[in-house]
């Protein structure tokens, strides 16, 4: 034992660092690469990315003069900011409600920004007043958004909207009346309208304006009048006036903002509902686990080939979906960004492949087929928040295509913005990561990891070819044991590794000095989602006083909560329980789902509170779970609009 | 005593192994060489019978200690046999000498008749004992210390109604604790598989063939499960003296969780031991993906060693105990003069 114990020590230091601590000699240099300077020039062409600063940890580096302009803005009394808004600018109707988001640090900007407004280009224009609601619009369109549009259409589209611009004229005085105390859906609805009609004004310059689809939008007005009655004109004024976005209802976009609720599958007459729809025949499970009802429970092993043999009638499938949804299904394609970005590619080609059938618009089209491709995916596997963030994107993206754009340009235009996606969200994010995170790996240390991340393997590697000494060790835990392949990459790449299973996590915790964890998702109360036994492992670190540090893409962040893993989950394959690869002699429950009693149950993820995390490192930062709402708040839309 | 030689050999041989498994059984085999070692014991004189009885023992326990360090039930059983041997010399000074077997006799069945009604029976279960009569007696005496948890009637007071709990890996009294709580309340169990193991699975069979609603789960969901779970139950593998356990690999991560919570109720056989600090972890290598590399080494402790201030409860068949307790009963059980010896091959 006491040899064990001194052999133990070579590596491992004698003094233990507990929770943060800043590496005295080598920081310098780490922190310059992990600083604002993001070297990939595509990513610092984002909006985000000047943008670093609420997130990030470095105490020391430059601050871009954008940055040290907006940091001065922030504290600019959010009160005194309302009250200068709804005192000089009569445009918009004045929104308590939106104004929360005055809050923000962000929200603060236009008004350091106003002198400049009309330099602003129309897509950051745009962001910014669809982002932060009426007071942001109201502040920073007066000069350029609003009144461009109104002047614009008449000239161009003389026949239909010059009845929509005497209204809306009209409507400027109607708004100016006192502020309801609270306002309205239609006026919200109103507002978000008119900020997308500038929006599309401002870009439609020179083009023919969106007012094609115009003969579509009086029904739809007549509609909103009739639900709205407090404010019939502004409804009316904007429809007219919005031809862009008529096709998307706005209240619906709202709701997008929470998350959808998830299908309970304890619902019947939902699941039933549901069943009806399904292309995939999946037959239920029998020994279902009474706690996880509300998750979908099938029978394994029999969709595959039932789907095989569809492969010719699912007509409104397209083949690169077909196959990747085969491959979710068999589990060909694991891990969250593998799964994102495999199923981005697959839509990516079926946007080529499309074409908008007669009296249909593209954009409405595309949606019901995005949708229709989703809840196929659905049924292979249910999807991974990370790929809910990404369909959302697409979505949103479709629904922004200005109608001005042929077919053709329209295509390449989602093709090229989905390859920006995975360009930007995944893969230099990954790289950003793997610098952020190997300056926290010094000589001598040991790190953990648990199953197989491919951030947390990036980062070994690149720390390992940074030259740094240290040691590996590789949790693994059944049924997967992705760890075992992990193992094998590393120790291929000449690390040292030691492999152990998740039951003895606390006998090798003694002479851990970090634990890398990757993670499935990052929620909005800094609860780590992550493949099951990430808890555990965190739980032991945090017991042994072992920083826990979690590397996660930002686009993996989602405002959904979560308090325990029982709630939402995954279900895998009960039957991968029931046998031991390489172990015949452990044969016990061979024909287990025939006793009555006897559940097997196979979870696929877990929740870590985020008491146990000491940090999370993103592509903005290294953060700590509490900042997480942040980042969901201020960059998390960023890709939606 | 050539014969008594072969089998001490073969069961040290055994022991090292690790044929022979579990501190139950290893218990029950312990006992019974050592019984015949004692009856094959010529006894020189009566003055001095207890003294040779001890060296005959201690040099046949420590073969057998050495063969499995990790199996402490091994030491206990040898200690507890001097105790017993010294109780009875006692016993013989106070009452003269008479004839020392038929005293002896006469003085164990007492003994065990007493054991049973205070349900001390476990303490009784290795009596140094010749006469083939009471053999009988003796084997159910180390029975009686599993069926015993059985019968304590006030097992299903630990679990309430609609509770879940949750054990992990396989332990017979465990299985037995279950089943009796089973007669009176209705609960739900779950079983985590316990690698590298995987006994749970056995546990989890036997469980759902009684009637108890049981699920498997991996070991990895012990954590999301948590939540849901009012008790958990452990069988352990030897009670250390400060209230620590040796338990089942995973043991160690199952019981941080119920700090902030309810109590982690251990199910005991009752084999305390003094050691404060563990051997080494047997190494089982049955994970076969070491390819060779001089980088790879591979980790697959099988113990866990617990803590005191994780565990609620101890019970045992004479009740439920703290762990501060626990010091107390070893000096019940076993003679202050035979614990340095257990150190030495433990060390």
């Amino acid at each position: 034992m006491d040899a064990r114990r001194v052999s133990r020590t070579v590596i491992d230091p004698k003094v233990r660092q507990v929770g943060f601590f800043t590496p005295n000699a080598e920081a310098p240099p780490g922190r310059t690469q992990s600083g604002p300077a993001i070297p990939a020039p595509s990513l610092s062409e984002s909006p985000a990315s000047n943008s670093l600063y609420p997130v990030m940890i470095p105490p020391s580096r430059h601050l871009s003069d954008t940055v040290a302009i907006r940091t001065a803005a922030v504290p600019v009394p959010d009160s005194a900011l309302r009250r200068k808004e709804s005192v000089d600018v009569p445009v918009g109707s004045y929104n308590p409600s939106e104004s929360l988001l005055g809050t923000s640090p962000v929200s603060a900007s236009p008004s350091s920004r106003v002198g400049d407004g009309l330099e602003f280009s129309d897509e950051s224009s745009a962001l910014w007043c669809q982002r932060s609601g009426s007071g942001k619009m109201a502040s920073s369109l007066p000069g350029g958004g609003f009144e461009s549009a109104a002047s614009k259409t008449p000239v161009e589209v003389p026949e239909k909207s010059g009845e929509a611009v005497a209204e809306s004229q009209k409507e400027l005085p109607a708004n100016a009346e006192p502020l309801k105390p609270k306002t309205t859906k239609a006026e919200r609805r109103a507002l978000q309208e008119a900020q997308r009609a500038a929006k599309a004004a401002a870009k439609g310059e020179g083009k023919k304006p969106a007012a094609v689809i115009g003969g579509g939008t009086p029904g739809k007005t007549a509609k909103s009048t009739k639900q709205k009655k407090d404010t019939p004109q502004v409804a009316a004024s904007v429809a007219a006036s919005d031809k862009k976005g008529g096709d998307r209802p706005p209240d619906k976009e709202r709701k997008k903002d929470v998350p959808p609720p998830r299908m309970q599958f304890d619902d019947k007459s939902r699941v039933e509902k549901a069943k009806r729809r399904a292309v995939v025949n999946q037959i239920e499970a029998k020994n279902r686990v009474e706690l996880f009802r509300h998750l979908p429970q099938y029978e394994r092993g029999t969709q595959l080939p039932d789907l095989e043999s569809k492969i010719f009638q699912l007509d409104p499938m397209h083949p690169a979906i077909y196959k990747v949804g085969l491959k979710y299904l068999a589990g060909e394609i694991s891990g969250g960004n593998a799964r994102c970005i495999a199923m981005l590619q697959a839509f990516q080609e079926a946007i080529r492949d499309y074409s908008t059938p007669p009296e249909k618009v593209l954009v409405r089209d595309l949606t019901a087929k995005v949708s229709s491709y989703v809840s196929f995916f659905t049924q292979c596997r249910p999807l991974s928040i990370s790929m809910g963030n990404a369909v959302r994107f697409l979505k949103s993206r479709i629904a922004k295509l200005p109608l001005s754009l042929s077919e053709s340009e329209a295509k390449s235009t989602l093709c090229s913005e989905i390859d920006r996606f995975i360009n930007e969200k995944i893969i230099l994010a990954d790289k950003v990561i793997v610098r952020h995170a190997s300056t926290k790996v010094r000589d001598g240390d040991v790190l953990l990891t648990y199953g197989s991340s491919c951030v947390v393997e990036m980062i070994l590697l690149y720390a390992h070819d940074l030259g740094k000494k240290f040691r590996v060790v590789v949790v693994d835990s059944r049924p997967k044991l992705e760890g075992q392949a992990l193992l094998h990459r590393l120790v291929a790449k000449g690390l040292s590794c030691t492999y152990t299973h998740l039951n003895a996590v606390s006998y090798i915790m003694h002479e851990v000095t970090r634990v890398f964890l990757g993670a499935a998702s990052v929620l909005a109360n800094g609860t780590v989602y992550s493949r099951v036994g990430t808890a555990c492992v965190a739980m032991v670190a945090h017991a042994f006083c072992v920083p826990v540090l979690i590397c996660c893409e930002a686009y993996k962040f989602h405002e959904r909560v979560q308090l325990d893993s029982i709630c939402s989950n995954e279900l895998g394959d009960p039957h991968a329980i029931a046998k031991v690869p390489g172990r015949t002699d452990v044969n016990y429950l061979d024909n287990w789902a025939n006793k009555e009693n006897l559940q097997l149950l196979n979870l696929m993820y877990d929740a870590t509170p985020s008491d146990y995390i000491s940090m999370i490192v993103t592509d903005y930062g290294m953060i700590p779970p509490t900042s997480v709402p942040v980042i969901v708040r201020e960059y998390g839309r960023e890709h939606l609009w | 005593m050539a014969d008594v030689q072969g089998l001490v050999n073969e069961l040290a041989t055994s022991l090292r192994k690790r044929k022979v498994e579990g501190s139950r059984e290893t218990a029950r085999l312990t006992a019974e060489l050592l019984r015949t070692v004692i009856s094959a014991q010529k006894l020189p004189s009566p003055t001095n019978q207890a003294a040779a009885l001890i060296a005959a023992v201690r040099g046949v326990g420590q073969r057998l200690i050495a063969a499995n360090p990790v199996e402490l039930a091994i030491g206990n059983i040898v200690r507890r046999i001097f105790h017993i041997i010294r109780e009875e010399e006692l016993s013989l000074q106070v009452e003269g000498l008479s004839l020392s077997t038929q005293g002896r006799d006469r003085d164990r069945d007492e003994e065990d008749d007493k054991a049973f009604l205070s349900s001390v029976a476990t303490s009784q279960r290795l009596l140094p004992d010749k006469s083939p009569s009471s053999w009988t007696l003796k084997h159910h005496d180390i029975e009686a210390g599993n069926d015993l948890i059985e019968d304590i009637i006030t097992c299903h007071e630990q679990i309430a109604d609609l509770a879940v709990a949750l054990t992990l890996g396989q332990s017979r009294t465990v299985k037995k604790f279950l089943r009796a709580a089973k007669k009176k309340r209705s609960f739900q169990v779950f079983v985590a598989e316990g690698a590298p193991k995987y006994l749970g699975h056995v546990l989890a069979k036997a469980l759902a063939a009684k009637g108890l609603q049981t699920t498997m789960i991996t070991d990895s969901s012990v954590f999301a499960m948590i939540s849901r779970v009012d008790v958990v139950i452990v069988g352990v593998h030897a009670v250390m003296a400060n209230g620590g356990i040796i338990a089942p690999v995973g043991t160690n991560m199952l019981c941080p969780l119920y700090r902030n919570n309810q109590e982690v109720l251990l199910n005991d056989m009752r084999c305390p031991s003094e050691l404060l600090s563990f051997g080494e972890f047997s190494d089982f290598m049955d994970f076969s993906i070491g390819s060779g590399a001089s980088l790879l080494n591979v980790v697959n402790p099988a113990f866990d060693y617990v803590p005191p201030e994780l565990v609620s409860l101890f019970v045992t068949e004479i009740g439920g105990h703290n762990p501060s307790y626990i010091y107390r009963l070893i000096s019940d059980f076993y003679c202050a003069d035979d614990l340095p010896q257990q150190q030495k091959p433990a060390s």
